[in-house]
This record gives C-alpha cells, structure tokens and sequence, in this order.
C-alpha cells in the first residue's frame, strides 16, 4: 500500500515538473498555458495523496478550472503578431541557466541532508471543516487580510485597465 | 475570548480605507477633493487612537502580537502616510484621476504595513506583506498615460513577486524544520533542536526577500527605476514607510524566531549592510534626476540601518526604530519639497533647481535640512539617529564597520550638497515665477522642519520610547 501511493506520489512529481518546465520553455504562450493546466492538475493529485481532497477539489476548480482558462482568454484578447513565438527566451538564457542549476544543486543538497524528522499530523476527519475553524478561528486575521488583497487587486485592476480616460 | 481591542488600530485602518472607497462613488466629481481631507483627517485620528495605545501589549488569536515596537512602527506608518496624503492633494488632482481610490489604496497600503509590523506568525506576516506590495505595485503606475510610471508598476509587479516567491520558499523551509508559523514557536524550536541544513537554506531565502523589500545591494536593482517612475508622492511613502515595515518584519523574525543562529545571519548582514553602504552612496553621486539621487541615498539609508540589525543588541534595534522615524521626516521633507517643485515646472531634474532659494524660501529650506539631516550633519534628527547606529555597532567591537559608515556619510555631504548649491548658489531662468505651493502644503512643510530640529536637539522622548520598545526581543 505504502509503495502504491509512493510510486503514484513520483509519478505525479515527475508530471508536474515536466509540465512546469513545458509552461516556461514552449514557445507559444498557448501551449503554455495549457500545460499551466497539466501542472495544476499534477498538484491536485498530490494533495489528494496528502488525504487533502477538499483542497484538491479547489485546485482543480479554480486554478485549473478558472485561472488557467482566464489566463488563455487574456492572451486571446491581447495577442499581436506572431502566436508561434510568443513565449520567448531573453539572451541571458545561458548565465540564468547556469545560476538556476546551481542554487538547485544547493537547495537539493540542504533539503537532501536534512533529516525531515517531523511526524505527519493524522489527517483530520473532515477537511472542510478544519479549513474552516482554521479560516475563521486561528488565521481570521490572515483571511481578513486576503479579503482586503484581494479588493485592492480588483480596484487596482479595473484602474489601471480602464485606462487614462479622464473623469467625467 | 479574543481580545479584539487590540486590533483597534488596524480595524479603523480597514475602515477608513474601505470606507473612502465607498465615499468615493458617492461624492460628485466636483467634490472630490472633500475625500482628500477625510482621508487626512481620518489618518490623524488613528494616529491619536494608535499614540494613546502605545504602551498596550498582548497576543491575539495566538500569533498576532501587539506591543509597544510595533505600535511605534505603526504611529510611523500613519506619520508617513498622513505626510504623503498632504503632499498628494495638488499631485493627484493633477494626474486628474480616481483621487478616491489613489487615497484609499494609500490607507490600505499603511494598513499591509501595520499587519507586517505586528505579525508574530507568517501566514498573516505574508499577507501583510503582499498587501503593501500589490498596493504599491498599482500606485506607482497610478500615472495613466506615463510611459515612465507603467515601467515602474510592471517592474515593481514582477520583481517583486520573484521575491515574494524566494521569501514564501524560504518561509515554507522554515516551517517545514519547525513544524509551525508561530514566530516564538519557531525560536523555541530551534533553541532546543539546533540548525538544520534547510533552517539555513530557508534562512537565506527569507533574509533576501528582506533584503529587496528595503533595497539591499545586491536586491536593489528595481529600485531607482521604480523611484523615478513612480508618482513623487508615492515614492516618498514606498522609500520610508515600506521600508521600515520591512525592517519591522525583518526585525521580528530574525531576532524572534532564529535569535541562535545569529552568529550565522550577522555574517550575511554584515556583507549586505557595507554593499549597500558603499554602493548607494558612491552611485549616488553622477545622478541628475532628484528621484534618482533619492534613491540611492535611500538604499544607503537602508545599509545604516542594516548596522542596527548586525549589532545584535537593544540599542542596536533602538537605534534602527529612532532612526526609521526620523527618516521618515527626512525622506518625506525631500520628497514634499520634490513634489512641490513638479507641481510648478514639470521636471525632477537637480538641474531645473537652479534658485530655487530665490523663488521659494520655504521649499529650499526643506530640501536643504532634510538632506542634511539625511546627511547625519549635527543640528539635525539625522546626526542622532546615526550616532546610536554607529554606537550599537562600536559596542560589539566592529570598530571598521562603523569607520566605513562615517566615511560614507561624508562622501554622502557631497552629493547632497551639489542639490543646495544649486538651489541656493544657482540663477533661476529667464522669466520664472515664485512657487506655488498650497497652505496644507506649506504647514506639512514648516512641521516636518520643526521636527528635524527638535528631534535633533531634544531626541530623548523618543529615543526612550524607541529603546524600550526594542527590548522586547531580549526578554527571555
């Protein structure tokens, strides 16, 4: 049993990073974001793994439901010139190449080397609801917070979309 | 029971902010400018809520921790904001826009600062922080139709979310090795477990999305493009108020959560304070543009203030709070004095300075005292502050650190001096008039000149505020 969710567990890795380096290095922002999906969905099935389907259900909807597909409407509605070439590398590819491959190979030695020792909480009887006594409970003030966030984004959004039309 | 009194602060910021953006869909447009003054008067209000909480202590909902220190970061969060609302009545009236929403994300911006100045956990500790920068990310491409202002928001927008992704990795490493967000847990944890390989690694990561939030070299890149894009106003507030939120935050969690490891952090502050000491101050100098130069001197501000944190002790935390503070007035004087001279000529250039002492005493006056007190010349707050800095330091024997700092504060003489000697040596052009400065304006000037030299001459209210705030973090 153990062995099936740790063989599904790298499969779902393996996906998900191969997607996530699809998104970055396809050259058609299209494909781009349909790999965006891939990625989404590679992370869904991770947290169905972590017993976390209330999240996974979330993932799916929003990120990989909503996002991804807003993500393709914004570069209907925006595109100009060439769809074939419109996810582009920069002429810096080879040093950014060489600093990414290196602050990996730190980052897979210093999580490497450490012992995770940190037993893994049993998972709550009902996700929802611990979500929820969590949101409203401990972290009220981080959800207030988001609240605000996420009202400031769309203010600033809509004012800077709707462009330097005077005010009436 | 949660004791919410403690939140008053925050919640009548969410209200005022909040409540000017309902305001202003209901005033007509051609009293718009009434937003303005709530805006003002509102933030004074809290100001007076928030100094008569100074001394109130607790923890809400077990990681919200409410204390003198961040009390003190949040009357300079309202100081600031107030400031830069008063600056911005003649500016936002002229970009001609939304001036309730400009108001309203302004409040809300000080509100993300206040959060992150109080967290003592890092989910909401994150959420501060990417109030304040998302705020920040549409004010300063608030300009509409300036090329120069979209550069700054796309800028600040994608640069800033690369750090707020190696500051989130490095929070989840820190989490992961601990087991909680709890800032305290976090310390207690690592007292009695010892340092672990990804500790470290998370210690990194978050210690460089510090170091872009208050423009460390060599995280300062997007800085002085953002400065000069930005409206003047707003970079006033982003170059003092989001950088000492920073500094609160950076503060909590260093000297909160991973207090055992300083010997291995001061190493790395150490190394980014005299980058950024040297650098700021040395590019500095060839710069034309006013916001420019602001900018630079502002990442050298930044590298003393670093000094602070690399001495470990409560005068040094002290001396970072006293300092922050009266940066505040210093930075905002310059930036007040900068706002009201494009308000008139159109231009940032030091060049176009030329007589300005001849055109507008007032507004010379203030730029010249707020760079000298920015310079840290003796009548000014500034001296003080950067006497405390340098003192923490001397007494954890970093006798060269503390030379290095005193000789860029000179070559810093120089480069702030080529602004007064334009100003005050140079002829005004052909033909140019007195400047035109609005009463609110002028009284915001004359307050923050005023408080210069009193906190020069008679800084020891608030230093002792200040000191005692920062032992907090030495208690056991």
């Amino acid at each position: 049993m153990l062995d099936v969710s740790a063989l599904l567990f790298w499969l779902l890795a393996a996906i998900t990073i191969a997607a996530a380096l699809a998104v970055v290095l396809l050259k058609n922002i299209v494909h781009s974001a349909l790999y965006l999906v891939l990625t989404f969905a590679g992370v869904a099935g991770i947290y169905i793994l972590l017993q976390a389907e209330f999240l996974a259900a979330v993932q799916l909807l929003i990120y990989a439901g909503a996002v991804a597909i807003l993500i393709v409407f914004a570069v209907m509605l925006t595109r100009r010139g060439d769809i074939k070439a419109s996810n582009l590398y920069n002429f810096n590819y080879l040093a950014a190449g060489v600093v990414s491959l290196a602050l990996l190979v730190i980052i897979i030695l210093g999580n490497g080397r450490m012992a995770w020792t940190a037993a893994p909480a049993p998972a709550p009887a009902s996700n929802v609801a611990a979500i929820a006594n969590a949101f409203l409970g401990r972290y009220a003030i981080p959800f207030e917070v988001a609240a605000v966030l996420l009202l400031v984004a769309m203010v600033g959004a809509i004012l800077l979309a709707r462009g330097g039309k005077p005010e009436r | 029971m949660a004791n919410w009194h403690l939140l008053t602060v925050e919640i009548l910021t969410a209200a005022l902010g909040l409540g000017l953006l309902a305001l202003g869909l209901l005033v007509p447009h051609s009293d718009r400018r009434g937003i303005a003054y709530v805006a003002t008067a509102g933030l004074a209000g809290i100001l007076a809520v928030a100094i008569g909480m100074r001394e109130a202590s607790g923890v809400v909902l077990g990681g919200y921790v409410i204390d003198p220190f961040g009390t003190y970061f949040k009357i300079l969060f309202l100081v600031a904001a107030m400031l830069t609302a008063v600056c911005s009545y003649d500016y936002v009236e002229k970009m001609g826009l939304n001036q309730a929403e400009y108001y309203a994300l302004l409040i809300l911006a000080t509100l993300g600062m206040m959060i992150l100045a109080s967290s003592g956990e890092l989910v909401s500790l994150y959420t501060g922080l990417e109030l304040m920068t998302i705020t920040f990310c549409i004010l300063a491409a608030y300009h509409l139709g300036d090329a120069k202002s979209a550069e700054a928001g796309i800028k600040y927008l994608l640069l800033g979310a690369m750090s707020s992704a190696i500051f989130l990795y490095g929070l989840s490493l820190v989490y992961g090795s601990s087991g909680t967000t709890v800032i305290r847990e976090i310390g207690q944890q690592v007292a009695t477990r010892g340092a672990s390989p990804a500790l470290l690694l998370g210690t990194i990561f978050i210690l460089a999305g510090f170091a872009f939030k208050v423009t460390a070299v060599p995280f300062h890149m997007w800085s002085p493009d953002v400065y000069e894009g930005a409206p003047t106003p707003v970079t006033g507030f982003l170059s003092v108020a989001s950088k000492a939120a920073a500094f609160a935050a950076l503060v909590r969690v260093f000297f909160g959560a991973l207090p055992d490891l300083h010997n291995f952090w001061v190493q790395l502050f150490i190394a980014l304070a005299v980058l950024t000491i040297v650098l700021g101050n040395l590019v500095a100098i060839p710069q034309t543009n006013i916001k420019r130069l602001l900018a630079y001197s502002s990442i050298a501000q930044a590298g003393y203030l670093l000094l602070g944190i690399v001495s470990f002790s409560v005068l040094g935390v002290g001396a970072v709070a006293y300092y922050a503070m009266l940066y505040v007035f210093g930075n905002m004087g310059a930036f007040m004095a900068a706002t009201a001279f494009y308000n008139n000529d159109g231009s940032d250039e030091i060049k176009d300075y030329a007589g300005l002492a001849r055109r507008s005493p007032l507004v010379a006056a203030l730029m010249l005292f707020s760079l000298l007190s920015l310079a840290g010349i003796p009548p000014m707050a500034g001296f003080v502050g950067k006497f405390y800095l340098f003192m923490s330091i001397i007494s954890r024997q970093y006798i060269w650190l503390a030379i290095l700092g005193i000789l860029m504060s000179m070559v810093s003489v120089y480069y702030y001096l080529l602004v007064a000697k334009a100003m005050y040596l140079g002829n005004p052009p052909e033909g140019s008039k007195p400047l035109q400065v609005a009463p609110g304006l002028q009284v915001a000037m004359v307050v923050s000149l005023l408080i210069l030299f009193i906190l020069g001459i008679y800084p020891t209210p608030l230093t002792n505020y200040a000191m005692n705030s920062a032992v907090t973090f030495f208690m056991p």
